[in-house]
This record gives structure tokens, sequence and C-alpha cells, in this order.
């Protein structure tokens, strides 16, 4: 099934979306595709907070920018943002990958597990247990892979990845003041 | 509390645990120390220089299962008023109290009808082991009451055995999936827990098996602490917007319940009804939890006694009182606290660690075992262990192996019976020919506390702390009449 929708889109525009094709022609409201299990969300404005959240899997577009908390918790979803994302995005992201092809804000991966982020422009200050890591071939992989699905022109090698340090996965008096 | 468990990972025993929190009694020499006129410091007494101690040795505050245990007002703290010449009783083994309840007919075009207003509180796979899941939905399904899912998602053991099941819509959205909406019988919102009010869900590392973590989509073996605030809404109107989505999802069938903990109730359940809630679930600070920061369970929060009134208040004040539907959860553990608890407007109760008990949850029998594990039975609270020799708080197969479903939930439907039951004898000595009949006016308050949170007079009295002094009122519903 396609969807196709002229114009802007309110909450949880696509939410849940399951298998369905849905074009959004404009912005979105709060919690685009929240909780999304599959198909594909494509919206060619841009996003308000917590898009993608706790999605578990298909593919999330935004050509624009997506505000604060894009792609929180995070279950398996790819999300690829063309624009900047706001701060907290990828908090506590537990599986996908979050591409970010202009700038970060603050806190970016705070907490995450073992969700992958790349980004392209710069980045504030990284949450908490987020590090930045090795850009291997898998993951160049993985990237011109959902640059490709996402019709962006990038390439992967301007990318960089951040991902979790484990550091914080089970709790230590040491790392008290961490959080 | 044993001093056994004490803190985010597992610890063994401690030297300083086993003589404060636990059975034990007086000293290693079996002389008691008040009969040679030792006295015990009221403020610093062994349980607190345990825990200092043990903050001091290890780093680690203190986590456990459970609800508050301090000393709080409570259903104890009320009596029920029996007829007389004013009011006359039902034969209490002949004329007709019937109990069931109807839950959600505000919006939703399944409400949930139970035989029963005793329901099972959500209580997490994880948490639980998969037999305990199986044997909560089979006892709960045997009596005609519904069963609840936890922070983990809704597993087979449970829906398959579950007659009626709610579906908990939690911060953390593990496995959270449009087909298991649709499964269910009803959707709790849950913005928050007795336990631990503003706090988000705990499983530690030693529970999080490859099947758990595959559920939660988390790596095996890491400590989880969930959010505490939903990703994707914010206050009321946001909520509002929710709650139509997932009606939307569900085809507008299911009740949707908002469940919180108990510190504001009046603005909570104000807020829950402007959003759109079917029901509220109201969980008080005895409720109990898998997994908490002991001075999260003890220090916040307020007792469930205090919390009805203020929530019946929200729901008469909106004129939809019996209309949306409260259940209240949080140290039910009798007949006498379904009552009361009706009594001063709940329309159901959850229980979940009495019906842990009745599983086998600190089980006499098992007490050795609890022993080598630094606990005793009567005492074990470290549900976040994973070790329970009862198999019910735990993922450990040979442990889990050990409680029969079958049985713990004949065992579970048996509670529920005798609560039932409980409920209606003092019904009928009240002369209500349904639960739901029960009424303010059947209750007198103990303590002045008690009489100032559940505002009840005094017994023998017709003072209510904070309101002027009234003769005692007529009864507001004709003796005998039936529950619509």
């Amino acid at each position: 099934m396609t969807v196709r929708i002229d114009g802007p889109v309110g909450y949880y525009a696509a939410g849940m979306n399951q298998a369905a094709v849905v074009e959004i022609t404009g912005h979105a409201g709060v919690g685009l595709a929240e909780n999304m299990m599959s198909g594909l969300v494509h919206v060619t404005g841009s996003a308000s907070q917590s898009a993608g959240a706790t999605a578990h899997g298909g593919l999330l577009v935004i050509d624009g920018d997506a505000a604060a908390r894009c792609g929180i918790s995070m279950k398996g979803v790819s999300i690829v943002v063309g624009g900047n994302v706001g701060h907290m995005s990828a908090f506590m992201a537990q599986a996908g990958c979050l591409v970010i092809c202009g700038d970060a804000g603050d806190g970016l991966g705070d907490s995450i597990y073992e969700a992958h982020i790349y980004v392209k422009g710069r980045t504030g200050q990284l949450g908490a247990d987020c590090v930045e890591k090795p850009l291997r071939p898998e993951h160049i992989s993985q990237l011109t892979e959902l640059l490709t699905a996402a019709g962006r022109p990038e390439h992967p090698e301007e990318f960089r990845r951040y991902g979790s340090a484990r550091q914080l996965y089970n709790f230590h008096v040491d790392h008290a003041f961490s959080y | 509390m044993t001093a056994t468990t004490t803190g985010p990972t597992p610890t063994g025993p401690t030297p300083t645990g086993s003589a404060t929190s636990g059975p034990a009694t007086g000293c290693a020499t079996g002389i008691d120390p008040a009969a040679q006129g030792l006295r015990e410091n009221a403020t610093f007494d062994r349980a607190t220089i345990a825990a200092i101690r043990q903050a001091a040795q290890t780093g680690l505050y203190d986590i456990r299962g459970g609800g508050a245990k301090r000393r709080l007002p409570h259903f104890d703290d009320l009596l029920f008023l029996g007829a007389s010449m004013s009011r006359y009783p039902l034969e209490g083994y002949r004329e007709r109290c019937d109990t069931n309840v109807v839950i959600g007919q505000r919006f939703a075009k399944r409400p949930i009808q139970l035989d029963i207003p005793v329901t099972i509180a959500g209580m997490s796979f994880g948490s639980l082991s998969g037999q305990a899941k199986e044997a909560l939905g089979r006892g709960a399904s045997e009596v005609g009451t519904s069963t609840t899912t936890g922070d983990g998602g809704m597993t087979e053991e449970e829906r398959g055995h579950s007659k009626t099941l709610v579906y908990q819509y939690l911060p953390s959205r593990y496995g959270m999936n449009p087909r298991h909406l649709r499964q269910a019988d009803a959707i709790e919102v849950v913005l928050g827990q007795g336990a631990k009010p503003g706090g988000g869900g705990m499983l530690l590392g030693q529970k999080i098996t490859e099947r758990v973590a595959g559920m939660r989509t988390l790596p095996i073996g890491i400590d989880q602490r969930s959010a505490c605030r939903h990703p994707d809404w914010t206050g009321p109107d946001d909520l509002r917007i929710k709650i139509a989505e997932l009606r939307e999802i569900t085809d507008w069938e299911k009740p949707i319940y908002v469940k919180i903990g108990a510190s504001r109730p009046y603005y909570d359940v104000a807020l829950a009804i402007k959003a759109g809630a079917d029901a509220i679930v109201l969980d008080g600070m005895q409720g109990g939890t898998a997994a908490t920061q002991e001075v999260f369970i003890e220090h916040v929060g307020i007792p469930t006694l205090a919390a009805i009134p203020q929530a019946v208040d929200a729901l008469q004040d909106a004129g939809l009182h019996r209309e949306v539907q409260l259940i209240v959860s949080g140290g039910i553990r009798s007949g006498a606290d379904v009552a009361k608890a009706l009594a001063l407007g709940a329309d159901a109760v959850s229980i979940g660690t009495a019906a842990l008990i009745a599983l086998g949850d600190n089980d006499p029998a098992l007490d050795a075992e609890y022993r080598k594990i630094g606990s005793a039975a009567g005492y074990y609270d470290d549900w976040q262990a994973g070790q329970d020799p009862a198999g019910i708080t735990t993922q450990d197969p040979e442990l889990s192996s050990r409680l029969d479903p079958v049985a713990a939930g004949h065992r579970l439907a048996n509670l529920l019976r005798v609560m039932t039951m409980e409920a209606q004898i003092i019904a009928r000595a009240c002369g209500k020919a349904h639960l739901l009949r029960l009424e303010p006016e059947d209750l007198v308050a103990l303590t002045i506390e008690a009489a100032a949170m559940a505002r009840r007079p005094l017994a023998g009295t017709n003072w209510i702390p904070g309101e002027p002094s009234t003769p005692p009122s007529p009864p507001s519903s004709a003796p005998g009449q039936a529950c619509p």
C-alpha cells in the first residue's frame, strides 16, 4: 500500500506503520513514524521531535531537519535525515541506524546500546557512553545502502561513526557520575 | 530487604547483613542484649546501621523487589460499620451479593467484563518466569478476571492462558507492536508505578537472558534501566492524541487504561480523564516492583489509602465516577482490603505481591533455600537477583521449572475466590447486594492519620480531621439495592 499526503501532517503520522509506503510532501509533527515496524516513510520537509521513536524496522527518510530526540529508543529502524538533528537524538537507541547528513545537537547517542549513528556534519557534546568509532568497510557498505535507499547524494566516506562505549551497560559505582 | 543483594550487581552475603534485617534474633551468643539492659537506638536501629555499613563498604545502594516496608496508614486502619438498627444486613450465605464489574464503557466498543473486581497487576516476563506468567493467566482466567503484561512485551504463555489480558504501553515500548495491541483485550498506558512514581523500569543483568534480551532488543546480560518518560509525548494534550492513535489502531474496541503511581492523584486523574482514559489504575506506594532502589520505594509516593479519596474527588468533579473506572492497587491482601478500596470509591483492585505469594513466593517450605542466599522465608525480596528458589522471579531454567503453572495458577484462583468471598461477607453485613454498593459511609477510621487520609470519622466520633464535625449521615443507598 502506498499513501501519499500533500501538505504537512500532525502528531504520530505513519505511527506503527507496517509494510506501507507513506510519502509526505511537507513537514511532520511530533512522533513521526513512531514505533514503525516496517515499510518506508518519506518526508520531504522537516520533522518535529521524537521522529522514529522506538521504531523497530523499516526506513524513515526526512529530507529536512529533525528536532530533538530523533530516533529515541529506536529498536531496529533505519533513519536518514538530510539536515540536522536536535539534542538527545538516538537517546537510549537500542538497534538500527541513524544517518545524519547535517549536524547533530548535544547529547547525541546518550545511553546508546547497539544502534549505529553516522554523522556527516558537526556534533555537539556527545551523550553519556557515546563515542566515535572507526568507520570500517562494513559500515561504509551499510551507509552506502542507506544513502542510496534514501536518494541522498552524500558519500559514505564523508561520515563519522558513533556508537556505544559499553561502559555503562552494567552499573558500577565508579561510573556513578558519568550519567 | 536482605543486606545480601546490595545494588545493581549481584553480590553474596555480607557479614553485616544476616544479623540485621533478616530473621536473626539477638546476638551471636544467644543472649538477648535487651535483657542485659542494652537499648537499641530508635534512630540508628540495626537495619539502619547495616545500611550505612553496607553503603560504606560497597559503594552501592540497595535494590530490591516488593513495595514499601515501612508502617503506613493502610486499610487495616479502617473498620466497617456492620448493619444494625438503622440498616439491615443481607443473609451471609443465602442472599445474593454480586461481584461483576465492567471496565471501559466510556469510549471502548468492547468493555472488559470481569466476574470479580480483583485483577492481576502488570508484571513483566523478564521480571517473572514464563511459568509464573502462565500461572497468573491460568489463575485469573479460572475465576473470570484479567491479568496484565509488563515492561517486556506479550508472551505466548500469558496470552495463551489469559482469557482477558491487559497489554501495557510503557515508556520503553519493549516489544511493542500493533499485532499485540490488537490481540489484547485492553491497553494500559503506564505513566508510573506506586513503588516508584517518576522512575522507569529496571531489570538487572542476571535476568536478561537470551529470550528476554531478544524480546526487548537489548544486549544479553546488561542492566536494563528503562526510560521514565514516554518518548513521544510529554503531557495530557499529547496523551489525548496518543490515546486516539491507540484507539485507531485497535478499531476503537479496546478499553484504554491510564496507570499512575500515587503522588498527586487528584491532578493526575483529572488529566488522565481529560486525555480520554476509559479507566484509571492508581498504584499506591505499597505496590510492588521487580527491582527498584530501596530509597525510591520507601521515600517517594503516597500510601494507597491517601490516594484513593483524591482520585475519587477528581472523578466526581468531572462527573465521571463509576463511568471512568478506578482500579486501585498497592498493598491489597485480603477481601477486607478489597471491600475497603471499593467502599472508598474504587471499581476494582489489582494484586501483584499477593498474587506472587499465592504462586509460592516466600513459601516457608523453601526456608532453607532462602537462607542459602542470605534471606529467609517471609523476608525474601531480592526479586531482582534472579535466584528465586520458588521459580517465580527468575529466568534460570532450573529454578523456573520448579514452578508448576497449573498448580500455582489454581492456588492463585483460590486466593482470588477467598478475597471475593471475604469482600462479599463484609458487603452483606453492610446490607449491600453488590460489592460496588459499598460506600464511604460504611467505614470509620481507627487512627487520626487514617481518618484524615480516608476522610472517614475516627471510630466512635463524628470527627474527620480537617472537616467540621457533623452528625452521622444517612445511608446514600437503599439496603439491598443491586448495582447496575
